[in-house]
């Protein structure tokens, strides 16, 4: 029987990779940004004795060479200098951690699975890592309504398989999803490929459990799809990064699998054409279509060089990937190939694929979802997340790379499209806080102007936290630092990040 | 010019998690996403690519099977075969259908067509049986060149290079022959949406295996199909004297 290796079709030669990466250690976090320490208590052998006694033997994480993997961030571009990762197994555990790190003013950094690119997950400096991994337990699955209950620490594939038995789906999938958690998702207001059609997570979690920052454990575990019952207190917690609370537990709303599922892969002249297509399959396939992504060919050229993966069509300026989702074959692929032919009459799309077989659309989805892990291989990649208006959606990148000349040796975006959301990525040899700053001050500024977003999914983190005040009003601002004292008066979650 | 003749089977897609039915009479297909079986796929790209060099004229792609095999038909036509003709077996007829079935089939097509060579992947990843290339060549009395990862043709030959342990293993053969396609022979394209539109206009025949005389009554009864063993869950230990104290328990050190 062959095995899922068989996607990992190895060439008929070896091919030349270029390495670029300069530095593999990752910098102090704390000097990245040059901010100052807080005045939290340094743990000492007392405060591990408490949770030696409160956890079980191996839920601590104390050994140097074990702690790498939680102080190094997913892009290797943050290193924290934390000296203990807890991993508590149940709530009540959670909430005696929070409690005493609260009354004892010890840092924590809350963690899921690590996956976050803009240094949420990284403590800054010695924060305590709580880690959700151990709470990883499905707990209710209602193979009616569709709703999964579950503990934050499940990792997004595992629920993808778990659900995939009873014929349904998550409402969320992205790159990450190996690694990523539950919990993270919702903390950070994930976004990915299926936002299209199904909204974000403030539409699809019913409801949650969170600890707050003293202990307090906090029961909004809703089930039901309707609840106008006070203020939304989960919304709180969905998106906050880990500054207002630890998710424990969420109530998602799942959706049946589709029984036709159909991937498209076009290519086309330019980006107002591939716009055009875009435009036309809203009206052409309209209730099908579940996932508009879109990549240059500067991608395909880096997925090219680092992976030896490339276009299933040959070269194109700009691919637009287009997945439709419904309950009938017959119909879905009439509808693609009558879309398709009214896009070649009109020259919207030059050339493309389109697939059924499951095979064939993980080797189309592995082009779109796998650049992000192969970002260390082209030097130092700044990456950003941007929303902008569709008509000067893809502007910023020729823009970026006339600005950055010959400063950067790949400028190149993808991103989903359908959400007017951009990625767009900056490859340099090395990095240094005068390019970072020559980058940001430009992109940020042009992306204000524009009119977009500086974090269309990614957070704001400890990455972006300058930038927040640029974007954000004064009084917005305010309101944000009185929850933050609110929620967490003494500030030990998540400092130095988002406000 | 020859004339290629390709044998595409439909199989469950690999990318599926392949579930037993409760009575373990086989595996459940109803409602089951099916494609081109992948070594079939290396065949049909082969034998594109010999079209392309001029080596080739005409590509006619086989499928025996039920109705739906019409579909990998239609993406071999895509790829770019010229010609299809599918073998309607089904039912219990095709649950018990095996390769020396398949190869009479196809070794009475080859004669049929005149063809000049026939491409089969090196097995079907459902069946496991990698036969299907060896007797269709005995049945045809002609010379095979299984697990070919290079195809050259040269005058009146063809040389093959074939994937075997340890190393390769370069043969020449005349032609007529049979080859069967391994993983390392060549990249399938995608069937293009251009390509698949015009591969709707290519002729496909439905014919059954009594028009060709050939006899598909099972010859096997099948007993009954499991899952593999679960593997039971690891554990996780806290350090490496647990782990030395552990073997040691089992008798592993
Ligand atoms: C290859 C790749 C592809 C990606 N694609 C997408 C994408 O398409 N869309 C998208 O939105 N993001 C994407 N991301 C970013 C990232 O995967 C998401 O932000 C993800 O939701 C983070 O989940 P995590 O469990 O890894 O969280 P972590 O990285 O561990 O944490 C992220 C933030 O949430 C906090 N946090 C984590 N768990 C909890 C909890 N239980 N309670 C409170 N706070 C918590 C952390 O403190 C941190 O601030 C991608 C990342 C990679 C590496």
């Amino acid at each position: 029987m062959l095995v899922k290796t068989f996607s990992v079709f190895s060439k008929n030669f070896i091919k030349y990779v270029p390495v670029r990466r300069l530095s593999s250690v990752p910098t102090f976090a704390k000097d990245y940004l040059q901010v100052k320490r807080g005045p939290y208590k340094t743990l000492d052998e007392q405060d591990v004795r408490f949770f030696r006694t409160l956890l079980e033997e191996n839920s601590l994480i104390e050994d140097r060479c074990d702690l790498e993997k939680y102080n190094v961030d997913f892009l290797k571009h943050l290193r924290g200098c934390s000296p203990l990762v807890l991993r508590p197994r149940t709530v009540e555990q959670m909430s005696k951690i929070l409690s005493y790190c609260n009354n004892n003013l010890l840092a924590v950094c809350p963690q899921g699975g690590n996956t976050g690119v803009c240094g949420g997950a990284t403590p800054v400096f010695d924060e305590i890592i709580v880690s959700t991994e151990w709470l990883n337990s499905v707990i209710h699955l209602d193979e009616t309504s569709g709703v999964l209950v579950c503990e934050a620490g499940c990792v997004l594939e595992n629920l993808h398989n778990y659900l995939n038995d009873y014929d349904l789906m998550m409402p969320i999938d992205l790159g990450a999803k190996g690694s990523c958690q539950i919990g993270g998702n919702t903390s950070t207001n994930a976004g990915g490929i299926r936002l299209y059609r199904y909204g974000n997570l403030h539409g699809n979690i019913l409801g949650l459990e969170a600890v707050k920052a003293d202990g307090e454990i906090i029961d909004c575990m809703n089930t039901l799809k309707k609840d106008n019952t006070g203020f939304h207190l989960k919304h709180i917690f969905i998106g906050s990064e880990g500054c207002l609370g630890i998710v424990t537990k969420v109530a998602i709303q799942c959706h049946p699998k589709p029984k036709s599922i159909q991937l498209a892969f076009l290519g086309a002249q330019n980006f107002t054409k591939a716009l055009k297509a875009f435009k036309t399959a809203k009206q052409e396939l309209g209730e099908i279509i579940s996932a508009v992504e879109v990549m240059d060919h500067e991608t395909i050229k880096f997925m090219w060089e680092h992976t030896d993966t490339t276009s299933p069509i040959g070269d194109y300026p700009i691919y637009l990937i287009i997945e439709t989702s419904g309950s009938n074959e017959e119909h879905d692929q009439d509808k693609l190939n009558k879309y398709f032919q009214k896009c070649m009459d009109k020259h919207f799309v030059l050339n493309g694929v389109v697939t059924s077989s499951p095979s064939k659309s993980e080797q189309i989805w592995g082009l779109r979802e796998r650049v992000a892990e192969n970002f260390y291989k082209d030097g130092y990649v700044f990456a950003y997340d941007i929303s902008l208006p569709l008509e000067n959606y893809y502007d910023i990148v020729t823009e970026m790379k006339e600005y950055l000349g010959e400063k950067s040796h790949r400028v190149f975006g993808f991103g989903h499209l359908g959400d007017g959301n951009l990625h767009i990525q900056i490859s340099v040899q090395k990095f240094s806080t005068d390019i970072m700053n020559y980058i940001e001050q430009h992109l940020y500024k042009r992306v204000n102007e524009l009119n977009g977003s500086i974090s269309a999914e990614h957070g704001i983190g400890f990455l972006k936290k300058q930038y927040l005040p640029l974007v954000k009003s004064e009084a917005n601002m305010n309101l944000m630092r009185s929850l933050k004292r609110v929620m967490d008066p003494n500030g030990i979650l998540n400092p130095y990040k988002v406000v | 010019m020859a004339r290629v003749l390709v044998g595409v089977k439909r199989v469950i897609d690999y990318a599926v998690k392949i579930r037993v039915k409760p009575d373990k009479s086989g595996v459940v297909t109803d409602g089951v996403k099916h494609s081109m079986n992948p070594f079939d796929e290396i065949a049909v790209e082969e034998a594109v690519r010999l079209k392309e060099q001029k080596i080739a004229n005409e590509i006619i792609a086989v499928s025996c099977g039920p109705q739906q095999s019409q579909d990998v038909l239609r993406t071999a036509l895509a790829m770019g075969a010229d010609k299809a003709i599918h073998v309607e077996v089904a039912g219990a007829e095709y649950e018990t259908l095996q390769p020396i079935h398949v190869s009479k089939i196809l070794a009475k097509i080859a004669q049929n067509e005149k063809v000049d060579l026939v491409i089969v992947g090196k097995q079907a990843i459902d069946d496991d049986c990698n036969q299907t290339a060896q007797m269709t060549a005995g049945f045809l009395d002609w010379p095979q060149a299984t697990y070919a990862s290079k195809i050259e043709k040269k005058d009146d030959h063809i040389v093959v290079k074939r994937e075997i342990d340890g190393g390769l293993e370069t043969i020449k053969c005349k032609i007529p022959a049979v080859i069967s396609a391994d993983l390392r022979l060549n990249e399938p394209r995608y069937a293009t949406l251009p390509n698949i539109m015009k591969a709707k206009k290519k002729p496909l025949t439905k014919i059954t295996p009594k028009d060709l005389g050939v006899d598909v009554s099972p010859r096997i009864q099948i007993v009954k199909v499991e899952e593999p063993p679960v593997r039971q869950a690891g554990s996780i230990i806290p350090d490496v004297d647990t782990l030395v104290t552990k073997l040691k328990e089992k008798g592993h050190a």
